[in-house]
């Protein structure tokens, strides 16, 4: 019954939105100016059957997944070293906390200069976007860990290393992925303005081609790519931090 | 392995929680020191584990104790089961930090699990074990850490009663003959757990343990 109501929901938006669009309606709204669905459905059936539709998935995934990733390593490594050691702390927080509050996209003038291609750049914002939700939150963690585990292992003689290795990185995997989830967001918003700004291909370049071409219903299917792809990659993150997160409490997991 | 405390004095910034502290424990004997919370019990134990800087000397078998090592295992009153690691792995935990490899530390922590009373239960979870059989992991954990002294933080304080008796029962078989010092603030429990009783009060009172079983009688 819940679900009838749901999927009953998402249709009568449909429905308005076709009603809406395919009388032209102007209600200071212009609606007469969108696509209709109909329209976007056919022209997504035809994106589906293109090799070009792939080549962009396919160069935006890889944009997102080597900025992301790259911003896992780099973020979870210095956000531990920055909690853990106060005088690295000292000597990387400051141009760390200069930088932070700038948001990504506009450092897309600093990346198109500094890097030699426009696929390096847009990987640099992408990277950077996702870079600091990462440290942050694991900072964080890092210093909300209880210290009796830490305790409980030195005095089974754990050296730093083992510390590090056996309860620092285990016990912030929960405040970790909380970042990562937060960093993948961010890091679709700046790789399709980045690719809308600066790309030759790519699902944002290929969005914003399409409206600057007029091809509306193109844009609408755009749009809809990059949701879905935004969902997938979130719960693809979301799934691993379940597995390996599985000895929270329960109540923690909701 | 002896344990001699000598002149110990441990502070928190400003603050001075344990001051000139003096205690001896003998080869393979049961120390329970006793005393009101806040008294400096537990500050005594992270000194002797090697947590916490202090004043004074510290020697465990004539070496003199610097930082925390694995010769010194602390058993806390809870929570000490790292979350993320089965019962199993809890207590290979000290051997995997060993080199002890994984089939040989597998079947270790299976003998000291049954040891305990919990054969069956080395794939739960710390937080699908009761408060009682965590206690229990924690335990094995420690003998199979084979350390030359047991320290053990209040750790049947978050305990029910009957628990507790049954704790109790077990720390006294599978610990005698290891050189134990047991901190709690119950007298009851000091005075049936220890060979020997040392009262921690407001001053530096030491007393025998008659001395207690007459306080707990009158």
């Amino acid at each position: 019954m819940r679900w009838a109501v749901r999927i009953g929901s998402l249709a009568a938006v449909l429905v308005l939105w076709q009603l809406l669009t395919a009388s032209d309606t102007r209600a200071w709204l212009r609606f007469d100016q969108l696509p209709t669905v109909v329209e976007v459905v056919e022209r997504f059936a035809v994106q589906i059957g293109a090799a070009e539709f792939y080549h962009d998935l396919g160069a935006s995934l890889g944009r997102i997944m080597a900025g992301f990733l790259l911003a896992a390593v780099l973020g979870v490594a210095l956000g531990v070293v920055i909690a853990r050691s106060r005088w690295l702390g000292d000597l990387l927080r400051p141009p760390l906390e200069v930088v932070r509050p700038i948001p990504a996209i506009a450092l897309v003038p600093i990346a198109i200069l500094l890097f030699p291609t426009d696929e390096q750049g847009i990987v640099f914002i992408t990277f950077v976007a996702a870079f600091f939700p990462i440290l942050v939150s694991t900072r964080h963690a890092v210093r909300a860990l209880p210290t009796i585990w830490e305790d409980a292992v030195r005095t089974m003689g754990a050296s730093t290393p083992q510390v590090l290795f056996r309860v620092v990185l285990p016990g912030t995997l929960p405040g970790v992925f909380g970042g990562l989830s937060v960093g993948m967001g961010v890091a679709w918003i700046c790789v399709i303005s980045a690719e809308m700004i600066s790309g030759q291909f790519g699902v944002g370049y290929r969005t914003w081609q399409a409206y600057t071409i007029v091809d509306y219903p193109g844009v609408i299917v755009g749009m809809v790519t990059i949701g879905a792809l935004g969902y997938l990659t979130s719960a693809a993150v979301e799934l691993l931090g379940r597995r390996v997160t599985r000895w929270l409490p329960r109540e923690a997991l909701r | 392995m002896s344990l001699h405390v000598r002149s110990l004095t441990v502070g928190y910034g400003r603050a001075t929680v344990l001051s000139d502290f003096s205690l001896d424990v003998g080869s393979g004997e049961f120390v329970v020191v006793a005393g009101p919370s806040g008294c400096g019990k537990s500050t005594l134990l992270r000194a002797v584990a090697g947590l916490v800087p202090f004043a004074g000397s510290i020697t465990v078998a004539g070496q003199a104790v610097r930082g925390s090592s694995r010769d010194r295992a602390l058993v806390f009153q809870d929570d000490g089961l790292l979350p993320w690691r089965t019962a199993a792995r809890n207590v290979e935990l000290p051997l995997a930090l060993q080199g002890v490899p994984r089939a040989q530390r597998r079947a270790r922590a299976r003998e000291w699990l049954d040891r305990v009373g919990l054969a069956g239960f080395e794939d739960h979870l710390p937080r699908e074990l009761s408060g009682g059989m965590r206690q229990r992991v924690q335990l094995a954990r420690t003998l199979a850490q084979q350390p030359s002294v047991v320290l053990m933080d209040e750790p049947f304080g978050a305990l029910d009663a009957q628990t507790r008796a049954s704790m109790q029962a077990l720390v006294t078989e599978v610990l005698s003959g290891t050189t134990t010092l047991f901190v709690t603030h119950d007298v009851d429990e000091a005075v049936l757990l220890g060979d020997r009783v040392v009262v921690l009060g407001t001053g530096e009172v030491e007393r025998r343990r008659d001395a207690i079983l007459a306080a707990v009688k009158a």
